[in-house]
């Protein structure tokens, strides 16, 4: 039995660094990487076909991937814009940076704000209706709102995007609340816990799983209510580049302005993601033990 | 805290009704029923499915209110007329049907949670005595793991120590191990048994199992479909310690006998209403 043991598992099981290091080495044994390159080339060669190879009708005013690439690599670029020059940083960091502030306010206040709604029915028969009467009203729609309630660029586009943002995040947090299991509530009362013990151990932890999806969502929809308000009405950033670009017709920036916004808005899920994952290892470690 | 010289956990149940009213309809699901549990027995409820065993559990946990009759815990009234609902509290502590444990604790951290959230212990305390409980019963090396991390019957060992670290009472048991294979099952009853052994808590255990009821049991109370009464008792006077060497005794079998009469006609009885099951 115990040489059987020996030759079965005598190393230690991977941690931190080296397991990602080993969970990378072995997924490079699957067709997944493979797949995922195999996917973003055939999307490449069609968009290029389609544009610059057949030039079929409706697709042949597009700037095609192989001058949007040069473009966007051009230290001295054509039309103003690359990934050489200045102004192009300045866009992503002004938006960047309303992403966060509206992020971060939409997740201050909607996050408690959910949990208060889902802990407490008597909030919650306050709350609800109102909730559910502001969610639906469209992003845009609060545009001549926001620009009579508040001044200048800044502020109103803000406004929209943590607007949308506090909706998503506030409804995922209170199904979250909901979605937790009675008897964790009954065995937690029942092992002697005062209302905020329940609160702080149960509502808030339970919660999480939804709570993350929430938020990755509600920094989608924060980027998608910034970009439309940042057409409307701004100076800089990604959502004011593309605008720009289209108004100047120089359809190429704003190719590299969408695919920016692309990429961007994938960092930002994964780092949601990723704090996701670091608060909730409970979570983690039985998912993968499940093979997930 | 649990007195040594005299026992403590004495249930009586005493003229219970519950009548449930869901979309205005009455319904019973316990109807006059009473029963004495004296302190530090195992007393094992059988009864058919939905047929007012949770029911019975959840009122002397204080999960739900009762229509009539009382229960006292030690002479002192838990629920009766004048509160219709008792306070949930450390003295009876219910291990659950689908296991409760917190996933998002760790397996020491839950076993820890009680005395900590009551003020009893300072976290290190209440640390160190969760580590030295599972150490006890022979889990401690997963004390840092994560519910999901590991099996179901290591879970349910330490739900049942995360209950006995209050020293309860009462322990009130909801078919803790239902979902478990026989061989599992085994193992956990043995562990339950060295635990009474060592504690001789009263213990209020709901199954559908006759063999487990008569294996763990003083005493296996057959309830009748709903609303539930008591059908028949069954003292079980099989010596303890027990162990699974008594399943195959000739007074065993006996008894197993006995009591599948009276659960089998009862079975029939709900299975033939067909009513659906009530929490």
């Amino acid at each position: 039995m115990k040489q059987k043991e020996s030759t079965v598992n005598t190393r230690e099981a991977p941690t931190g660094l080296a397991l990602r290091v080993y969970n990378w080495q072995k997924s490079l044994k699957t067709l997944t990487p493979y797949l995922m390159f195999f996917g973003v080339f055939l999307w490449i060669a069609t968009y290029y076909l389609f544009v610059e190879g057949w030039e079929l009708p409706r697709f042949n005013k597009l700037p095609g991937p192989v001058e949007v690439i040069t473009e966007w690599i051009n230290p001295d670029p054509d039309w103003g814009i690359s990934l050489f020059s200045p102004i192009y940083y300045e866009h992503i960091i002004v938006s960047c940076r309303r992403i966060l502030i509206a992020f971060t306010i939409a997740t201050c206040v909607g996050v408690p704000l959910g949990l208060f709604m889902g802990w407490s029915k008597t909030f919650r028969d306050y709350t609800f209706p109102i909730l559910e009467v502001l969610r639906p009203i469209p992003i845009l729609a609060w545009v001549p709102l926001a620009i009579l309630m508040f001044s200048g660029f800044e502020t109103p586009v803000i406004y929209l995007a943590t607007l949308a943002s506090l909706f998503v995040t506030t409804l995922n947090t209170l199904l979250g609340v909901d979605s937790i299991d009675e008897e964790y509530f009954r065995a937690a009362k029942c092992l002697g816990s005062k209302p905020y013990h329940v609160f702080w151990h149960i509502v808030v932890p339970g919660s999480l799983p939804f709570i993350f999806t929430g938020l990755q969502i509600s920094v989608g929809v924060a980027w998608f209510s910034l970009v439309a308000a940042e057409m409307v009405s701004g100076e800089f950033g990604l959502g004011y580049m593309i605008m720009d670009s289209y108004m100047n017709i120089t359809y190429v920036t704003m190719v590299i302005g969408m695919l920016t916004l692309g990429f961007v808005g994938w960092v930002s899920s994964a780092l949601v993601r990723f704090a996701g994952n670091r608060m909730m290892q409970w979570r983690v470690r039985a998912l993968a033990l499940e093979g997930r | 805290m649990s007195d040594q010289n005299k026992p403590v956990g004495a249930i009586s149940i005493r003229n219970v009704t519950k009548i449930y009213d869901p979309d205005g309809v009455n319904v019973m699901a316990v109807d006059d029923c009473s029963l004495e549990i004296a302190a530090g027995e195992v007393c094992m409820i059988v009864g058919p499915s939905g047929c007012g065993k949770t029911t019975l559990l959840n009122a002397i946990a204080g999960f739900h209110s009762i229509t009539a009759g009382e229960i006292y815990l030690d002479d002192q009234l838990l629920c009766g007329p004048s509160k219709p609902k008792a306070e949930q509290g450390a003295d009876r502590m219910v291990v659950f049907q689908h296991g409760a444990l917190f996933p998002w604790k760790t397996l020491g951290e839950n076993v820890a949670y009680g005395p900590i959230v009551q003020g009893v212990m300072t976290k290190a305390e209440a640390h160190e005595k969760a580590e030295y409980m599972l150490a006890e019963a022979g889990i401690g090396d997963v004390a840092h793991k994560y519910p999901g991390e590991v099996s179901s019957g290591m879970a349910r060992r330490s739900e049942i120590v995360r209950a006995l670290i209050n020293d309860p009472k009462v322990l009130l048991l909801d078919e803790p191990y239902r979902a478990m294979d026989a061989l599992t099952k085994s193992i956990m009853h043995e562990s339950l048994l060295e635990v009474y052994d060592k504690t001789k808590v009263t213990i209020f255990f709901i199954t559908h199992d006759l063999e487990e009821a008569i294996f763990l049991g003083d005493r296996v109370v057959v309830m009748t479909t709903r609303p539930a009464t008591l059908k028949k008792t069954v003292d079980v006077s099989i010596p303890r310690p027990r162990d699974y060497q008594t399943l195959t005794t000739e007074e065993f079998r006996v008894l197993v006998e006995e009591t599948k009469e009276a659960v089998h006609e009862e079975a029939k009885k709900a299975f033939d209403a067909g009513e659906r099951e009530l929490a």
